[in-house]
């Protein structure tokens, strides 16, 4: 496995990551609304409060104020809970940034039903969904947090709309002293396989691997593809795992609808059908328990995965 | 039932102790939650379920209830524990609280248990609603009241200005706001109207920025606040938000008010009743350790 015994939450890099890129000279300026000391932006104001401007709590006045920054020549970032933005100010994402373009960032921590004890209306399981919706939106969500902050980085430097999911529980690290360098639109390969693809993002592409090394026991190569870059998708990889493998799955802590096995199924119907299968969230919603009991619950799992994977193999 | 029986103003301070008592248990025992916003409310919904408002517990859906629409969603631990007090369900369910399989989540779920009149958790939302209740209830010929609380954060919310704007248009005499001013929120202070720059376990916030007066602002400043529900045409009281008795006498007051919404802004201790959580942005979002638990019920008991 390639997963190492650390674990770290996603939410923890962006102060640090913006910091170090201020330092380094980028013109970053972040915007925040009451959750800074959840989602590390705080770390940032610390450094440089003079780029650091708390509105209180008011996310529509946080992207409009992000979107005036940045037609100013400032890299702004911006951050709150992923259910209250895009949640709250869907509109101000679709006009003020999305359709001007404006270089705007927003990184959003407490994706998912892994936001635990705080239940339903904290579980953001809609906004890759909606960030998807609007088309000039970078949308990523990384896998582990040395992956978030390349991905922050990789906003940074790139011109454009970005929405960046993380989350709060502490999940492993895959890429601990791997090497791996985040590409926009390149989904890394993380385990061979002609059998059967398994396509994940965010804390399930850890769950994918493990599903995998099960399903090895049974004679089955499964294939593992990190999918963090949800806008720009890695198509050449898509289709290659689609041609080579003939067997897709997709896994995530979201709804599948509008999610990622929304935009694998949509790219595929078109280009190169096989058969596939969905593991995420459908049709409820989450509720309150420890991030893992609701991992189990909502069958979010290795097994769950590994047995999605065998119902597709079937249908192959 | 008819308008709550009179409970005496000794046994309203018994009863919020026992409130207080539920709110720090259930956080420990979940070892999450809010008990900070949870605590400074107390006062305020024990005056409503045991003296102000007419409400059964055997009947949580009759339509002419009065309503209370808790807008601070996160303030769960104290609805949950005023409902369990108040006899909408057994005490004993308050430890499962945030547990999976239980019926009482981390933020308010609509009806769930019967009585929770909304589903919240993100901040703005509540005046809104609430003046749907109101509006509704005048148009049905209905007399109950809708009382509405609102936090330090509800009110930097745009959404709560375009609610306290259109009640006033709408002259919804049947609607009264509280607000929950214990001044301070999530990150930290919403001002330092009434505590010096630093104050607090955390180090001053970023972004803070001096005052003509002397004082940082920090999160957001709020100030003048009463002035703002005037200019948006609300009658408005500012009281101690601990005292039961003026907490009483200002929400009989608002009801007697007519042709418009009225405002009661009550100043309140975040942590309230527990030394280690007053005034402590820390116990915002975050549970006593079994030790501080063990203080807490220490420095609540009877
Ligand atoms: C729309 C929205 N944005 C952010 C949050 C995250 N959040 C939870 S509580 C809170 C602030 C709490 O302070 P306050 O509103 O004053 O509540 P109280 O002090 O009464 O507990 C914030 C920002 C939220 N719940 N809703
Ligand atoms: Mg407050």
């Amino acid at each position: 496995m390639a997963q190492t015994a650390r674990t770290e939450a996603t939410r923890t890099a962006l102060g640090p990551t913006l910091a170090r890129l201020c330092r380094e000279g980028l013109d970053i300026v972040c915007v925040d609304a009451d959750l800074g000391y959840s989602t590390s932006a705080v770390k940032f104001g610390q450094e440089f409060p003079e780029r650091f401007f708390p509105v209180g709590v008011a996310e529509q006045n946080m992207v409009g104020v992000s979107a005036g920054l940045a037609a100013c020549g400032k890299i702004a970032f911006c951050s709150s809970f992923a259910v209250f933005a895009p949640g709250h100010c869907f509109d101000q994402l679709r006009m003020a940034v999305g359709q001007p373009r404006t270089n705007v960032k927003l990184v959003a921590s407490h994706g998912g039903v892994v936001t635990g004890e705080d239940g339903a209306s904290a579980e953001a399981l809609e906004d890759l969904a909606l960030m998807l919706s609007i088309p000039t939106f970078s949308v990523v969500f990384p896998a582990d947090v040395v992956e978030a902050d390349q991905a922050i980085e990789a906003a940074a430097r790139t011109e454009g709309p970005f929405y960046i999911r993380t989350l709060r529980p502490k999940t492993p690290v895959i890429y601990d002293d791997s090497g791996y360098r985040f590409e926009l639109g390149r989904w890394d390969r993380l385990r061979k396989g002609s059998d059967v693809t398994l396509i994940a993002c965010g804390e399930l592409v850890t769950s994918a691997l493990d599903a995998a090394e099960m399903l090895a026991g049974e004679g089955v190569q499964a294939r593992v593809l990190n999918a963090s870059s949800l806008r720009p998708i890695d198509r050449e990889t898509l289709l290659a795992a689609a041609r080579e493998t003939g067997a897709i799955v997709t896994a995530e802590d979201h709804f599948v609808h509008g999610g990622l096995g929304g935009i694998v199924a949509e790219t595929l119907a078109e280009e190169r059908p096989v058969p596939m299968a969905f593991v995420g969230m459908r049709d409820r919603y989450g509720t309150s328990g420890t991030w893992d009991e609701l991992l189990e619950y909502f069958s979010l799992t290795p097994p769950a995965i590994a047995d999605t994977a065998r119902g597709v193999l079937a249908r192959k | 039932m008819a308008r709550a029986q009179t409970v005496s103003i000794d046994e309203l301070k018994s009863i919020a102790k026992r409130i207080r008592r539920h709110i720090v248990e259930m956080t420990a025992n979940a070892n999450s939650g809010h008990p900070g916003g949870s605590l400074s409310s107390v006062e305020i919904a024990t005056a409503l379920y045991f003296r102000v408002m007419r409400h059964d517990p055997q009947n949580p859906l009759w339509p002419d209830r009065d309503r209370f629409i808790v807008s601070k969603g996160h303030a769960t631990p104290m609805v949950y524990s005023t409902m369990a007090e108040a006899g909408y369900f057994p005490v004993e369910d308050l430890m499962t609280f945030r547990k999976l399989g239980g019926k009482l989540q981390g933020h308010t779920v609509m009806q769930k248990p019967p009585g929770v009149e909304m589903s919240a958790g993100a901040l703005g939302m509540g005046l809104s609603f609430s003046l749907g209740h109101a509006l509704a209830g005048r148009l049905d010929g209905r007399d109950y009241h809708v009382f509405c609380l609102l936090s330090d954060g509800d009110c930097q919310e745009g959404q709560t200005w375009e609610a306290a704007m259109a009640s006033a248009h709408h002259r919804a005499e049947n609607l009264i706001a509280m607000v929950d001013r214990n001044h301070i929120q999530n990150d930290g202070f919403s001002d330092y109207q009434r505590f010096p720059a630093g104050n607090g376990s955390r180090p001053q916030r970023p972004g803070g920025w001096v005052l003509k007066d002397g004082h940082t602002a920090n999160i957001m400043n709020l100030e003048p606040l009463e002035d703002k529900w005037k200019a948006f045409g609300w009658s408005t009281q500012h009281i101690d938000g601990h005292d039961l008795e003026a907490i009483i006498d200002a929400l009989e007051q608002a009801k007697a008010h007519t042709g418009g919404p009225s405002v009661v802004i009550c100043e309140t201790i975040k942590g309230k009743g527990v030394s280690f959580m007053e005034n402590n942005p820390d116990f915002h979002g975050k549970a006593p350790s079994p030790e501080q638990l063990k203080q807490a019920l220490k420095e609540l008991a009877d």
